[in-house]
């Protein structure tokens, strides 16, 4: 009988391990991890009325009042579950981020801005949420924030969207997709004048914006720029924090900067573009 | 059941015990291992299925310039020759090229691309559209960051102006299929320019778009008719 419950309890675990070892990988668990793309939403963005995205399209509308720079859209990138970079020492992106945007939104409002911030917390809002913020004021730069994972440390560069041909598939209104097109010339514009701002105060930044297909600007009906600070690979946070006055203070000039540049685009179907008011 | 029994059946399940005891260890070795091995990425198991990387020694060698990055940390590229057995199919060669950029060079700190990315399958459509379809890794293991992925995705289509000049421009997949981002930031739902010899299509009217296009105006057209 002993033998009996030895070789029963020996049976079982053999079986169980054995069951364990055979347990095949196969062409279809890998296909079955492939993961799925977001789907772009199909939505237009008004630009003539200071309503949300996704409105239907209207009729041209009378003149619109003459609109001038006041508002800043400040976006710290990632978020939530969404950590972003991370460095050896501990280093999160979607954390620092939240420091660099607290002192740069004093930086602005000292300027006179208007600022809204995409999160002010733990928090990871799409980039369709993001661009949102944005496409729902008149007046407004949109600026998202990023710290690198690697590049020269204590550098900071700054990107804008590639040309593209706008898309006005209805008269007044621009495709969600394609938001940024319109904007593309007052971007570039933005982007130089804030980074040769960075420049001025970070040795080995570039003088001029760098050009790359950064999907948070894509969707954003705004003058929009990416600012991105070299690295979460530094040695210890506080060369981080060091940084923290110097790209407020240029991004707040930069802003300034750009004011006078600021005219609304012409769109098709649309009234002539305001006259700007600094 | 008599004192004698008794005191055999509490040896046998003592010696039982002690014997569980002896083989749990090992067993949980077995569970790890097993754990491991099903955790094991979908494209490690796909590459194993995939031929190798098609070079055949019928390929004359040529010398062809690979887009890595510098050593230093200032995010540029340098073209580095090598001289390579290519084919002269388009396809083919920019296939051989690719799989020689995932390798690497020999400097690791030059590296563009992650070393565990794979090229899972290219093409070209007739119109000198390329589409590279890449393994996950390509997304999940590049460091995160603009200029990280940007200079990932430069360095495939400057390699591939330089070397297919048949490619004209050039759609990313991973693992077959469209991702908005490369790792978070480089926008991947568009085409990138490839050879500079032609103006820059925009992405939606380029041939990607136009394949979908035609099921487009069939959902346009269905959903009119409902709701008529």
């Amino acid at each position: 009988m002993v033998v009996a419950v030895l070789l029963g309890l020996a049976l079982s675990l053999a079986t169980f391990s054995s069951g364990l070892r055979a347990k095949p990988r196969t062409a279809s668990n890998a296909q079955g991890m492939a993961q799925n793309a977001p789907a772009a939403p199909s939505k237009q963005v008004e630009t003539s009325s200071p309503s949300q995205s996704a409105a239907p399209p209207v009729p041209p509308s009378p003149p619109p009042p003459s609109v001038g720079l006041n508002i800043v859209v400040l976006d710290p990138a990632h978020g939530g579950t969404d950590l972003g970079a991370r460095g050896t020492e501990g280093i999160r992106e979607s954390e620092v981020v939240l420091q660099f945007t607290a002192q740069i939104k004093r930086a602005l409002e000292g300027q006179g801005f208007q600022v809204i911030l995409t999160r002010d917390g733990n928090d990871n809002p799409s980039f369709d949420d993001r661009s949102a913020r944005a496409n729902a004021q008149r007046g407004a730069v949109f600026i998202t924030l990023h710290i690198a994972s690697t590049g020269l440390a204590g550098t900071v560069r700054t990107y804008v969207m590639p040309d593209a041909p706008p898309s006005y598939d209805t008269p007044g209104l621009i495709s969600w997709d394609r938001a940024q097109a319109p904007f593309v010339g007052l971007s570039h514009k933005l982007g130089d004048m804030v980074q040769a701002e960075l420049a001025k105060r970070f040795k080995g930044s570039p003088a001029t914006a760098q050009v790359a297909p950064v999907r948070q600007l894509r969707t954003t009906a705004a003058p929009a720029i990416a600012v991105e600070i070299s690295s979460v690979s530094v040695e210890e946070r506080a060369e981080l924090d060091r940084m923290i006055p110097g790209v407020a203070e240029a991004i707040a000039h930069g802003v300034v900067d750009f004011r006078p540049s600021y005219v609304l685009p012409v769109l098709p179907g649309t009234a002539p573009p305001s006259r700007v008011q600094p | 059941m008599s004192p004698k029994w008794r005191i055999r059946l509490a040896g046998g399940l003592l010696v039982a015990v002690i014997a569980a005891a002896l083989y749990f260890p090992a067993l949980r070795r077995q569970v790890n291992k097993a754990k491991q091995l099903t955790e094991e990425t979908a494209e490690q198991a796909r590459r194993e299925l995939l031929p190798p990387a098609p070079v055949t020694s019928g390929d004359p060698k040529v010398k062809a310039k690979m887009f890595w990055g510098s050593t230093g940390s200032d995010g540029s590229l340098v073209p580095v020759t090598v001289e390579l057995p290519l084919s002269s199919d388009p396809v083919l060669r920019a296939k051989q090229i690719l799989n020689t950029l995932l390798a690497g060079p020999v400097d690791p700190e030059a590296r563009t691309l992650p070393p565990d990315a794979a090229l899972l399958a290219f093409y070209i459509l007739p119109d000198g559209t390329a589409v590279a379809d890449f393994s996950e890794s390509l997304a999940t293991s590049i460091p995160s960051g603009i200029q990280s992925e940007q200079l990932a995705v430069d360095s495939i289509t400057r390699t591939l102006e330089a070397n297919v000049p048949q490619v004209q421009r050039l759609k990313i997949l991973i693992h077959g299929q469209e991702v908005d981002t490369l790792a978070g930031h480089l926008d991947l739902t568009q085409t990138f320019q490839v050879s500079m010899k032609e103006a820059p299509t925009p992405h939606s009217t380029s041939p990607v778009s136009a394949i979908t296009a035609p099921f487009k105006r069939a959902i346009e057209k269905a959903e009119k008719a409902a709701k008529h």
